[in-house]
């Protein structure tokens, strides 16, 4: 993990950094981030682009997205936002973040079994989504097989983003991972349920988009009213069940 | 009889409900939103009796036409305006008595883009997820007003401020922002930064609630390739495949995927800065 500053009052976990790699930069931390000026760029850090759709760097980040909301609730930790990401988590609101840097480094995450309690929710599908044939090309596989994969892949919410309610699900492996189209739809309906990269989502409210559409769901997934106002929060874990 | 409220007689070209925001939603994708220029907000709802977090408009560049259903106390802070009650001249920065049925007029800005305007007892529409800000990206809280709007008023908290006048703060006509560098200035050449730091930028008129987009040096990448999605601040500079920097406002989206060079202390100047304004960075001391 390697800490960055952002800002004055945020700091950037960086888990993409340090995987697997004995060569990597050293962390930013406490004064060595307070005494970094502006005007002089720190030595770059190794300039491998990071990989989303690597397990380990999505399993590392829920743990530490787990312990750091439970530091918080806990009082050991002051945030305004823990927001994790692909490969990062943003603490933003910090008061002191060189200290608060420092004291992170020296925490260790609960493994990730012993954080499911999240709980699992299921959502009903109706898989007849019309990029279904280019998925399965994608796959080399036909229809039914790309619908018997994502009914029995347990999916995990890595991150939200996008829009208000769109879950980043994981659980997919990094072989099976589609491009975007190459020009997004003006409207995908909401509660389409679809596939981008290594990840599905399914779109809360209507939007512009370009993932490819699998199926649909009638389930409300951002209610404003609701608490938590997502059905999709951080750490949940997914099944995408036939309707 | 009705409730208090404030019809809106001419909306403007862009007239919301602001207030502090909904920060602590971000890990749910909601954006911060809330007045561009919390400060003048604040100053305005204390200038007439409320608690600074009470909600009231933000007022875009031609102004707009209100009538209040009943006599009550407003206080318009920000941009260089000529306000009108009725007939008679108003100030801004100071609170003005505005009688039941009676026009009170924002014209557009002479100078500076944007003025809060603060009414006795707040503009009471329903909260979402504990604010009514208008979020012009999401679409959370309630529409940008449009011509005919009746808007809900609270009752007054207390008395007006009783002051005389404010020192108004006049727009500049240049912004000198202090930058700290990174999450992401490893992604660039040693010379981006320079750049950054050493150039004059110029604000595009594409800017809007969600960032300041500027024009000016292109901001080299030494990375090629895309950054997966990140969480963003407030003030975070973020250079698209155009090299061309954007400065994230209060309505930026909770994460993105390209990378953020430097992260400007305080945006609250840009909520001020028109289409054309210079704006050049310098090093903040931590």
């Amino acid at each position: 993990m390697r800490i960055r500053p952002v800002g004055a009052h945020a700091l950037l976990l960086d888990f993409a950094v340090t995987m697997g790699a004995p060569d990597a930069a050293p962390p930013d931390l406490g004064d060595s981030a307070a005494t970094q000026r502006p005007g002089e760029p720190r030595h770059p850090a190794r300039h491998t682009p990071s990989r989303p759709q690597d397990g380990d760097v999505a399993t590392t980040v829920e743990a530490w997205r787990a312990e750091l909301w439970r530091r918080r609730d806990q009082g050991d930790l002051v945030a305004t936002e823990i927001v994790p990401a692909a490969a990062t988590i943003l603490l933003d609101g910090v008061p002191d973040p060189p200290a608060t840097a420092a004291r992170i480094a020296g925490w260790t995450p609960a493994p990730p079994t012993a954080t499911a309690a999240a709980g699992t929710i299921e959502v009903p599908v109706t898989y007849d989504g019309e990029d279904l044939p280019a998925v399965a090309a994608h796959w080399r596989v036909d229809v039914p097989a790309v619908v018997r994969r994502l009914r029995e892949t347990e999916f995990r919410v890595a991150f939200c983003g996008f829009a208000p309610g769109f879950g980043y699900l994981t659980g997919l492996p990094t072989e099976l991972a589609v491009p975007r189209l190459a020009t997004p739809r003006p409207r995908v309906p909401a509660g389409s349920v679809a596939l981008a990269g290594p990840y599905a989502g399914i779109y809360p409210t209507a939007s512009p988009g370009g993932w490819l559409l699998v199926g649909r769901t009638g389930l409300t997934l951002f209610d404003v009213r609701a608490d938590p106002p997502a059905r999709l929060t951080p750490g949940t874990r997914v099944r995408l069940v036939p309707a | 009889m009705s409730e208090p409220a404030i019809e809106v007689l001419r909306a403007g070209a862009l007239t919301t409900v602001q207030d502090l925001g909904r920060p602590s939603w971000a890990h749910l994708g909601v954006p911060r939103s809330g007045a561009l220029d919390p400060g003048a907000l604040r100053l305005a709802n204390r200038l007439v009796g409320n608690p600074e977090s009470a909600a009231g408009l933000e007022i875009t560049l031609t102004g707009c036409d209100l009538r209040p259903t009943r006599a009550t106390t407003v206080a318009v802070v920000g941009a260089e305006v000529d306000v009108r009650v009725g007939t008679r001249p108003g100030d801004t920065g100071r609170p003005l008595a505005v009688p039941g049925g009676t026009v009170l007029r924002i014209g557009p800005a002479r100078r500076g883009l944007r003025s809060w305007l603060a009414v006795a007892g707040g503009i009471t529409v329903t909260p979402v997820l504990g604010s009514r800000a208008t979020d012009t990206l999401s679409g959370l809280g309630p529409a940008p007003l449009r011509d005919g709007d009746l808007l809900p008023v609270g009752a007054p908290a207390g008395p007006p401020a009783p002051v005389d006048v404010t020192v108004p703060v006049v727009p500049p006509a240049e912004l000198h922002l202090a930058v700290r560098p990174g999450p992401r200035h490893d992604w660039f050449t040693p010379a981006a930064l320079d750049r950054l730091l050493g150039t004059a930028y110029e604000v595009s008129p594409l800017s809007n609630r969600v960032g300041a987009r500027l024009t000016g040096a292109p901001l080299p990448r030494a990375v090629a390739g895309e950054l997966p999605s990140e969480g963003i601040v407030l003030g975070a500079v973020q250079v698209p495949a155009d090299g061309q920097p954007l400065i994230f406002l209060a309505d930026h989206p909770t994460t993105g995927g390209y990378p953020v060079i430097a992260v400007v202390d305080d945006v609250t100047p840009l909520a001020q800065a028109r289409p054309g304004t210079t704006v050049t960075f310098h090093g903040s001391e931590r």
